[in-house]
């Protein structure tokens, strides 16, 4: 398989790379040289200025704010999120306990009717989730308000999404109510690959099922759970965070920058603000903080899975 | 579909134990069973209530009018007002925005499909000097951040005159597709079996004929598989035209209703809104009931790497 073998290559290399190079690796590596300028973005002069934008950032309360609510959203949303997940797929698949004559280990009643509507949100897009959910967060007028005074709590009646306390935690209840259930589809196929044999003997051995969950699932779906805090955590710093915070909040960003997340930060120094090379600056902690991430969770995985 | 807890016991489809578990016990673990399960069927219950709740709500608002929108959110619809449809329709512009999505994408997905096989399929089944510094390349875009790049990004853009245009946008949402499609495709045509292309190709075919009429029909369940994956994400891409794509009659389905909810402000046509939110839901929800199984492999084969 020799002949024009290079030609070949070059020939089916050359459109996929060209494209990948000139609109995902050119402009990654013209934002860390963008960094170290003072460019606006809106004229094409600009001139090097040096870490003067990285020592800006350090004196930033905006910036430092961003990034305490991208941490959050970074770490604890993973957590709840995967953790109601592990929950619903175990009960969903292992939670059946044994009948006469039927195997070992059941799901409960329902479960293809479960998997299938909880994957419903998944494919709906983040945006049009945000923009439901906003207007079912609206103080007067909105569904969960007006669902309250139906049943009678007429004094409890939440901004919600205008209340800086408590406006950060609608925005990421609303990303548990989108991912949850990918979670659950994902590890319940997990499950389905643990031999039934591992959890007849956790039976034989009167292992109750928080015993089973901990002992047997858990160590064995180790690694999926892994790799979806790693997936879920880059969505959550990126893309996802950014359509719920920017529609949702207002300003956007929330009352007090209490919203704002590393990513909308940058699209409105950005295109807002005209300050393009700040904006690339904060582009570069929020990459770093992603793939310090993505190394603590994988590190921190596997010193867990040697114990097992 | 596991419905094993039937209450229908002598013809159990599989029995996996005999009589291994004493009888004794079986009992107390039945009744124990049972007050964890009326537990547990109520956690997922309420979930699925939770889940579904939202939607049935947007659906019947979308069928209501802007009064009663506002004076009681959880009251049914006094009569269908398929007006607001209609007005969401034409003079909200939801045509126009399905147009240009369905464009988009369209474009989008066939060149994703194409250039990503074709990258891949060299990838895995071609040695040649900087084969693993290109793979690793592609796959690292996985990980970075796209709102980093999208500041340059978007001069560059601006600079090849496609901003606000429709093939500007194809080209990017092709770029961006890539890392998953390249890494996922790499190891899908590393399973297929060498034996037929090389016949192939002492048939005198050559490399770009087999890959074309051998290699890629062979490839069918992954492209279907990413392709689903790809489909999705740019359907219901966001961040990207909201940078790329200002111009209102560009506007993609996502973006054309942020914009329209933002202007509802000083127009107030809530119903009509509600129907552009529910218009731009039910077809991907659709496809997802008719296509379940292979909407959910072909979403978790992308965060099982």
């Amino acid at each position: 398989m020799q002949h024009g073998k290079y030609g070949f290559i070059t020939g089916f290399l050359a459109a996929p790379l060209g494209l990948y190079a000139l609109f995902v690796i050119w402009p990654f590596i013209q934002s860390i040289y963008y960094s170290f300028t003072d460019w606006t973005g809106l004229s094409p002069e600009f001139s090097m200025v040096g870490v003067d934008n990285y020592t800006r950032m350090l004196h930033d309360d905006i910036f430092w704010k961003s990034l305490t609510h991208s941490l959050l959203f970074a770490l604890l949303l993973p957590l709840v999120t995967l953790g109601m997940a592990l929950f619903f797929a175990f009960m969903i698949n292992v939670g059946g306990r044994h009948r006469k004559g039927g195997p070992v280990v059941t799901g409960v009643r329902g479960s293809g009717f479960y998997k299938i509507v909880y994957f419903f949100p998944q494919v709906l897009s983040i945006a049009i989730v945000a923009l439901l959910f906003a207007f079912a967060y609206n103080p007067d007028s909105g569904a969960i308000n007006s669902f309250l005074r139906g049943i009678g709590l007429d004094s409890l009646q939440p901004l919600w999404l205008g209340d800086p306390s408590l406006a950060l935690w609608c925005v990421m209840a609303v990303l548990v109510w989108s991912t949850t259930g990918f979670f659950v589809v994902l590890f319940s196929a997990g499950m389905a690959s643990i031999p039934a044999e591992l959890y007849e003997a956790a039976l034989l051995d009167g292992a109750g099922r928080a015993t089973t969950f901990f002992r047997v699932t858990l160590p064995l779906l180790w690694d999926t759970v892994q790799s979806g805090w790693v997936y879920m955590g880059i969505l959550a710093l990126g893309a996802e965070s950014f359509a719920v915070v920017q529609i949702m909040t207002t300003g956007p960003g929330g009352p007090d920058y209490s919203t704002t997340v590393l990513v909308l930060y940058v699209y409105q120094k950005a295109f807002r603000d005209g300050q393009a090379a700040y904006a690339t600056t904060i582009g570069v902690a929020l990459l770093v903080v992603t793939l310090a991430f993505a190394a603590i969770v994988m590190r921190l995985g596997r010193r867990e899975r040697l114990e097992y | 579909m596991t419905t094993t807890d039937a209450p229908v016991p002598p013809p159990a489809p599989v029995v996996k134990t005999g009589p291994a578990v004493p009888p004794g016990s079986g009992a107390r673990r039945r009744s124990d069973g049972s007050v964890l399960n009326v537990f547990s069927h109520g956690v997922l219950v309420i979930w699925a209530v939770m889940v579904v709740l939202p939607l049935v709500w947007a659906v019947m608002t979308s069928f209501k009018d802007d009064s009663s929108i506002f004076g009681s959110p959880w009251a049914l619809p006094d009569r269908l007002h398929f007006d607001n449809w209609s007005r969401a329709w034409s003079q909200a512009h939801m045509s126009d925005y399905f147009l240009n999505t369905v464009l988009v994408v369209g474009g989008s997905l066939i060149g994703t499909l194409v250039l990503g096989s074709m990258a891949a399929y060299v990838l895995a089944r071609f040695d040649f000097p900087g084969n693993r510094f290109i793979y690793y390349l592609f796959v690292g875009g996985m990980s970075f951040p796209i709102m980093l790049a999208l500041v340059p990004l978007f001069y560059v853009v601006n600079n090849m005159g496609m901003l606000n245009t429709i093939h500007g946008l194809i080209l990017v949402y092709i770029a961006y597709s890539l890392p998953f499609t390249v890494f996922f495709l790499t190891a899908f045509f590393r399973t297929l079996p060498t034996s037929v292309a090389e016949a192939a190709f002492v048939d005198g075919a050559s490399h770009t004929r087999t890959f074309f009429q051998i290699m890629l029909p062979m490839a069918k369940p992954g492209l279907i598989s990413v392709g689903i994956f790809n489909f999705l994400g740019q359907w219901n891409q966001y961040m990207l035209p909201t940078v790329l794509n200002t111009d209102p009659d560009k506007k993609v389905l996502t973006q054309g209703l942020v914009q329209l909810a933002v202007s509802q402000g000083y127009k107030g046509d809530w119903s009509g809104l509600f129907a552009g939110l529910v218009m731009a839901m039910l077809p991907v929800l659709a496809a997802y009931i008719v296509f379940q199984r292979q909407v959910v492999a072909g979403l978790t084969a992308g965060a099982l790497k």
